[in-house]
């Protein structure tokens, strides 16, 4: 296309950028709206406080959010440290180098790996060879292999944006590299960090595939590590999978947003905070 | 009191295989304050880095040839790098405040040296500012962001913050080179107070600074020392006409 006159050009343009970000807006409302609408009216204080009866035909879903919750906490515990470890190894540690590449190569292609691959990796190393049966543990252990690349990509970039200028500064006031590490470099880089584990929750929460090998699906509270758990989103796909009950399957779902929702806004509104403390 | 505290005999330094100082012989007293001019690129900076041993951030940085300060030779085995740049402050020349109150950034230093106690730490801070002649300006805003404070205030800040950790040198690295000119006056008053009970080494790219405050100049040029002497001389009589060429302006 070729226009003559640059200020229709320009407008034109600019109605089409402003078209694709209506539409791209549009399709996330509509999805988060209908499925609150159809989700809404299910929830009430039982539904979010009692558990299931009949399979999910009745009763709520309490144990499935006590599951999704004790499930994705497993996974974030195990992940963060480990994540943040080899971030820091990766830059702060070590010069560029083959072995690096390939922890680095290693990482982005685990990250490419479809959820599904997970869960039967999880099943197989934790649930059968290890015995730990389908559990709170073998699903968290295979939930925190899924988004540890994540939390390595994310906190690398995080820490890498931190100035050099800035570690200078710490190393010629007399600080040990540990101290520089730790007082300079993740102060700073540690809302970048958080994105990274956020994004990490969300994906703990929503994922199926990687949690029904590894977490199994009873429909009971949690007593030990060993037990085995249904999260909420496992509890979603196997009620309308299973036809068992579409008006419980959209509670759980609308649950599911809303949880995710809050969790995106309450880190949003902490890292204003930390961001204010540190400028 | 005319001790050496410096000293560098046949001191080298090498980035790889490249040769950033040669053959550097030099010596610098106590109380004093020395300039270091010469064009970009000739070694101004790398020399004093090498005081502070600043340069071994960078893999492939070596030395040859020994660089003393108070008698031991700060490039032997078992010295504690850690005491030594505590020991040399030194100011970068673009203002850098660590993203955290100016309390912060000053107590910075005794901090990571162990320094806990909330007395002493509030009395380093006060002496510190007042050093730099920048306590009035900020005494009311110490838990603000170093960050909001004016260049030539951020400057010195980082100036203070080296004197919290009651250092005997205080190395400059351009220090004024982004400043207005009232801001580079208050610094360099503040040198010569600071001269009292510091030594001082200023690397400047602004040779009228160098004439300004330096008691003695050395002259750069392709990490060589082309010419040291009285800060008068250098810039009335240089024996060397490179020298000569540099201060006038005809080259750098």
């Amino acid at each position: 296309m070729k226009f003559n006159n640059p200020r229709i050009e320009q407008k034109i343009m600019l109605g089409i950028l402003w078209i694709f970000t209506i539409i791209t807006v549009f399709i996330l409302l509509f999805i988060i709206l209908y499925i609150l609408k159809k989700g809404l009216p299910v929830i009430s204080y039982n539904f979010l406080m009692t558990n299931p009866v009949d399979m999910g035909k009745s009763g709520g879903i309490f144990s499935t959010i006590i599951g999704t919750v004790v499930l994705t906490i497993g996974a974030i515990l195990i992940a963060t440290p480990l994540g943040i470890g080899t971030a820091i190894y990766l830059t702060e540690y070590t010069l560029e180098n083959k072995f690096t590449r390939i922890v680095k190569f290693g990482s982005e292609c685990l990250a490419g790996i479809p959820s599904i691959i997970f869960g039967l990796f999880g099943f197989i190393l934790f649930v059968i060879k290890l015995q730990f049966g389908w559990s709170i543990l073998s699903g968290s252990l295979t939930l925190a292999i899924m988004i540890l690349p994540t939390i390595i990509r994310t906190s690398e970039e995080a820490i890498k944006s931190v100035p050099y200028i800035h570690r200078e500064v710490s190393y010629s006031l007399g600080s040990t590299k540990w101290q520089t590490v730790t007082r300079v470099v993740l102060p700073s880089a540690i809302p970048g960090i958080m994105t990274g584990i956020v994004l990490s929750i969300g994906r703990s929460i929503g994922e199926t595939a990687a949690v029904i090998f590894t977490a199994g699906a009873v429909l009971r509270i949690p007593t030990s590590l060993f037990s085995s758990s249904r999260t909420m989103a496992v509890h979603f796909y196997i009620l309308a999978r299973e036809g068992i009950s579409m008006p419980n399957a959209y509670g759980t779902a609308a649950i599911l947003i809303i949880i995710i929702l809050i969790i995106n806004m309450v880190t949003y509104i902490l890292m204003n905070r930390f961001i204010k403390k540190y400028s | 009191m005319n001790t050496i505290a410096i000293k560098a005999e046949n001191f080298n330094h090498f980035f790889g295989k490249f040769q950033t100082l040669k053959n550097i012989n030099l010596e610098v007293q106590r109380n004093e304050i020395l300039g270091i001019i010469g064009p970009s690129g000739s070694g101004k900076s790398t020399f004093l880095r090498s005081l502070n041993r600043l340069n071994d951030l960078v893999p492939d940085s070596r030395v040859e040839g020994s660089l003393t300060i108070d008698g031991k030779n700060i490039y032997a085995a078992g010295t504690s790098i850690i005491e030594l740049r505590r020991k040399l402050g030194i100011v970068f020349a673009t203002p850098v405040p660590l993203p955290r109150s100016i309390y912060e950034n000053i107590i910075f230093g005794p901090k990571m040296a162990g320094v806990k106690d909330k007395i002493t730490l509030d009395k380093l801070v006060r002496q510190s500012l007042e050093d730099t002649a920048i306590w009035e300006e900020v005494k009311d805003r110490l838990s603000t962001s170093a960050l909001k404070l004016s260049g030539g205030q951020q400057q010195r800040l980082c100036i203070a913050r080296i004197l919290a950790l009651k250092p005997d040198f205080i190395l400059l690295d351009e220090p004024c080179s982004g400043l207005d000119p009232i801001s580079t006056m208050k610094i360099e008053e503040s040198l010569r107070m600071l001269k009292k009970d510091y030594t001082i080494i200023i690397v400047t790219n602004n040779t009228k600074q160098a004439a300004r405050v330096a008691d003695r100049t050395a002259f750069f040029l392709n990490g060589e020392i082309i010419e040291i002497g009285y800060t008068e001389k250098i810039f009335t009589v240089p024996k060397d006409r490179r020298t000569n060429d540099y201060i006038s302006g005809r080259f750098g």
